[in-house]
C-alpha cells in the first residue's frame, strides 16, 4: 500500500526529455539490485508475472509526486490497468490521460486478486460494461467517471476538444477581465 | 445567499464551461513551468502546431536539476540538455522565464509568492505536487501532470471534477518552538497519507490565524502528503500585508481594491464541509519521522514503533518495511538516532524566516564532526536576504555548507546526494525510500529539529538549545 511515483520510477530517470523509453526504469529500485541484476524477491520480476498488462496493488497506489513519467513508465512496460483499492488524485488523471485504466476494488477481491493471480491467471476488464471478470468466482464492476470512460473508449484528443469551446473561454476572459 | 466555504467560491467563479456527465471545465490564472515536467508538453505543443495561449499568465523558472555549488558548471549531461530545452521553449513560445542566472531565480514555490504571482482567489497550477504551497494565499492551487501542462498552455483550462471540501481545524495555540512543519508532520501522522484523496482541505482555527505567511505555506505545502491535492487558508490581514508592495501585486488603489475582493473570499460563517478533521495544537511536540512515508512520525520523545503495536496486518506489513529500510529497531529512543547528514531547504522550509529559526540554534555553535550539513535557500532573494543579516556567515562558521537556490537534497536530482545508508534529517517533504539518494535514509523534521540535530549528531529537542548571545 501507498505506492508512491518516486518508487514507480526512481527520479534519476525523470530527466529525460521524451515520454517513451521509461519502461526499462519501472520500479527501478525494487526490481534490481545495486549492481543492476534483476532481484528474486520483486514480483515483477517472477516468471509467470512476464508479459502481464494488469498490475494489482493495495491503497493509495501513486501517492506523491505528479511526475506523469509514472503512468508512461507503467504503459511503456506493458501494463494497461492498474487495479487498487484505491488511487492518488493526480496519479489517477495522468493514467486516464494516457490510455490507462485505473480499477478501483474493494479490499476482499483485490486480496482475492493477490491469491489467484501466483499461477497463471487471466482476468477480463471490460470497460463498457465497468466489471472485473475471470470467468470463476470473481465478478466485480467498478465506477468510472463517464467523461473519462468516453475518453479511454475513444482515445480523444482531450486538447481540441477543449478548443472546440474556444468562444467560451474567450467569454470567459473578456467577463472576467484576465490579465488586466 | 446559501453560505460557501472558500474553495467553493474559487471554484465557481472559475467554471468556463459545465455539462452533465463531464468534469467542468475551469480556467488557470496562473500556470508555473519548471525544467522537469514540461519539455514534452511543450514538444505536444510544438507536434500539433498549437501556441501557448496566455503567456503572460505563464511564468516558468528552473529549480529541480540545478546545481548548488560551481554554478556555471552542470555536471550532469541531461540535466543540462532539461534546462537548456526549457530556456529554448520559453524562448520559441514566448514565456517568461527565470533562469538559473537570473535574480529571480529559485524553487517554483518560493519565488510565486516572492514576485507577488500567487494571489488570494487565483487558480494556480504548476507540472509539481506541492502547488498547494500556493493556498496558503487563500488560493486554489495544485499540482497536475504533463498532458494536463500541456492542456493548460494551449487552453488555460482543465477538466477537473468538483473535490471534495474538508476543514483540518488546528484548535488553541502551538506552544512556544513548536512549528508550523511539526504542526502539519502532527497532522500527518495523525489522519494519515490518503485522509484528503479527493478533497480540497481548507486549515482553520486559532493556531493557524497566528501563523505567518511562511509558516501557513510550509502547512499548505505538504497538504498532497495527505493525499489532498489542495490545501488552502482564507485570506486575511496577514495575507493582505505580505502581498503589498510585490512586484506583481497591485499598487495604490488598485491594491485597496483587490483587498477589497480578497475579503470576499473568506470562507462564509456556517458554511458547510463535507468532512471536519480537528486535532489540538497545545498536544504537538516537535516532530521526528521515523519510517518512510510522511504519516510515519512520531514526537521526538516517543520511541520507534513495534508493527505488532498496528492492528491491521497491512499496517503491520507496512511497519516492517519501512523499519527494515530505515534500519531501525521497534522501541529505539527517538533521541537515541544518529544523524550524518542535515539537509536545511525545500519547497517546504527554505524561506528567511526558516533559516533564521535555524541560525538561532547554530550561531556560535559547531556542527557535530559525524555531520555534514548544508543549507540551500529556496531563492536567489532568499539567499540574498539571507546574507545581508549575516546568516550565511553564521552556518558557515559552524561548520554548514552554504549554497546557492534549487531544490538540491529534497529529491537529489542535482548532484546534492545522501550516499546509501546514511541517516539525514532533513526541513524537506517526502521520505520516501531513496528520496534523498538510493538507499538513503530521510527524517523529516522543522529547520529548528534538523540544526539540533546537525550540533548534536542526533535528534533532540529544538526548544532545549537557547540560543548563544553573540
Amino acid at each position: 500500500m501507498n505506492v508512491d511515483t518516486d518508487q514507480i520510477i526512481p527520479k534519476q530517470f525523470l530527466k529525460r526529455i521524451e515520454r517513451k523509453g521509461f519502461g526499462q526504469f519501472l520500479f527501478y529500485n525494487w526490481r534490481f539490485d545495486d549492481d543492476g541484476k534483476p532481484r528474486d524477491d520483486f514480483s515483477l520480476n517472477e516468471a509467470q508475472y512476464q508479459n502481464a498488462s494488469i498490475l494489482v496493488a493495495g491503497k493509495n497506489f501513486g501517492c506523491g509526486s505528479s511526475r506523469e513519467h509514472a503512468p508512461w513508465a507503467l504503459l511503456d512496460y506493458g501494463f494497461r490497468v492498474i487495479i487498487a483499492t484505491s488511487f492518488a488524485d493526480i496519479f489517477y488523471n495522468n493514467c486516464v490521460k494516457n490510455g490507462i485504466l485505473p480499477v478501483a476494488l474493494d479490499q476482499e477481491v483485490i486480496t482475492e486478486l493477490f491469491q489467484k493471480a501466483k499461477d497463471g491467471y487471466e482476468l477480463q476488464v471490460d470497460l463498457q460494461k465497468q466489471e472485473v471478470r475471470d470467468g470463476e468466482s470473481i465478478q466485480a464492476s467498478f465506477k468510472i467517471d463517464p467523461y473519462w470512460k468516453e475518453m479511454l473508449l475513444n482515445g480523444w484528443d482531450e486538447v481540441s476538444r477543449t478548443l472546440s469551446l474556444e468562444e467560451k473561454i474567450k467569454l470567459y476572459e473578456e467577463k472576467q477581465l484576465v490579465g488586466e | 445567499m446559501e453560505p460557501k466555504t472558500i474553495i467553493e467560491k474559487i471554484w465557481d467563479k472559475h467554471v468556463v464551461h459545465e455539462e452533465e456527465g463531464s468534469p467542468d471545465l475551469l480556467y488557470i490564472d496562473l500556470h508555473l513551468v519548471h525544467e522537469v515536467t514540461s519539455p514534452q508538453a511543450f514538444e505536444g505543443l510544438r507536434m500539433n502546431n498549437r501556441r501557448v495561449r496566455r503567456p503572460d499568465l505563464t511564468f516558468a523558472t528552473m529549480d529541480h536539476n540545478v546545481p548548488t555549488i560551481a554554478r556555471h558548471i552542470i555536471n550532469d549531461p541531461v540535466s543540462k540538455v532539461q534546462m537548456e530545452k526549457l530556456e529554448e521553449n520559453c524562448n520559441e513560445f514566448g514565456v517568461e522565464i527565470a533562469d538559473i542566472n537570473h535574480p529571480d531565480q529559485g524553487i517554483v514555490h518560493v519565488i510565486g509568492p516572492e514576485l507577488g504571482l500567487t494571489q488570494p482567489g487565483k487558480t494556480i497550477v504548476c507540472g509539481d505536487s506541492h502547488t498547494s504551497t500556493h493556498g496558503a494565499f487563500g488560493a486554489l492551487a495544485f499540482g497536475i501532470g504533463t498532458s494536463e501542462v500541456e492542456h493548460v498552455l494551449s487552453t488555460q483550462t482543465l477538466w477537473q471534477s468538483r473535490p471534495k471540501t474538508i476543514e483540518i481545524r488546528v484548535n488553541g495555540r502551538l506552544g512556544a518552538g513548536v512549528t508550523a512543519k511539526d504542526l502539519i508532520l502532527a497532522v500527518i501522522a495523525k489522519f494519515g497519507v490518503n485522509a484528503g484523496t479527493g478533497a480540497v482541505v481548507e486549515y482553520t482555527g486559532e493556531a493557524i490565524r497566528n501563523m505567518s505567511m511562511e509558516e501557513r505555506m510550509t502547512v499548505c505545502n505538504m497538504s498532497i502528503e495527505a493525499g489532498a491535492k489542495a490545501g488552502l487558508i482564507s485570506p486575511d490581514e496577514t495575507t493582505f500585508s505580505y502581498l503589498k508592495g510585490k512586484r506583481h501585486v497591485p499598487a495604490n488603489e488598485a491594491f485597496n481594491e483587490a483587498v477589497a475582493e480578497w475579503k470576499e473570499l473568506a470562507t462564509d460563517p456556517g458554511a458547510t464541509y463535507d468532512e471536519v478533521l480537528e486535532i489540538g495544537a497545545e498536544e504537538i511536540e516537535p516532530q521526528v519521522t521515523w519510517g518512510t512515508n510522511p504519516s510515519m512520525g512520531s514526537s521526538v520523545y516517543a520511541r520507534v514503533p513495534f508493527p505488532e503495536d498496528y492492528e491491521d496486518p497491512g499496517d503491520q506489513k507496512a511497519i516492517k518495511q519501512a523499519l527494515a529500510y530505515m534500519d531501525l529497531k521497534p522501541g529505539t529512543q527517538i533521541q537515541n538516532i544518529a544523524i550524518q547528514y542535515v539537509f536545511i531547504g525545500s519547497c517546504t522550509n527554505s524561506r528567511l524566516s526558516d533559516l533564521r529559526a535555524a541560525a538561532e540554534i547554530v550561531r556560535g555553535r559547531k556542527v557535530h564532526e559525524s555531520v555534514t550539513a548544508l543549507v540551500v535557500p529556496g531563492s536567489k532573494s532568499v539567499k540574498d536576504a539571507a546574507e545581508a543579516e549575516g546568516l550565511d556567515q553564521v552556518f558557515q562558521e559552524a561548520g554548514f555548507e552554504w549554497r546557492e537556490a534549487g531544490c538540491s537534497m529534497c529529491l537529489a536530482m542535482n548532484d546534492d546526494i545522501v550516499p546509501p545508508g546514511e541517516r539525514c534529517a532533513s526541513t524537506s517533504n517526502r521520505n520516501f525510500e531513496g528520496r534523498q539518494g538510493n538507499g538513503s535514509r530521510t527524517h523529516l523534521v522543522s529547520p529548528a529539529m534538523a540544526a539540533a540535530a546537525a550540533i548534536e549528531g542526533r535528534f533532540t529537542d529544538a526548544r532545549k538549545i537557547k540560543p548563544l548571545v553573540m
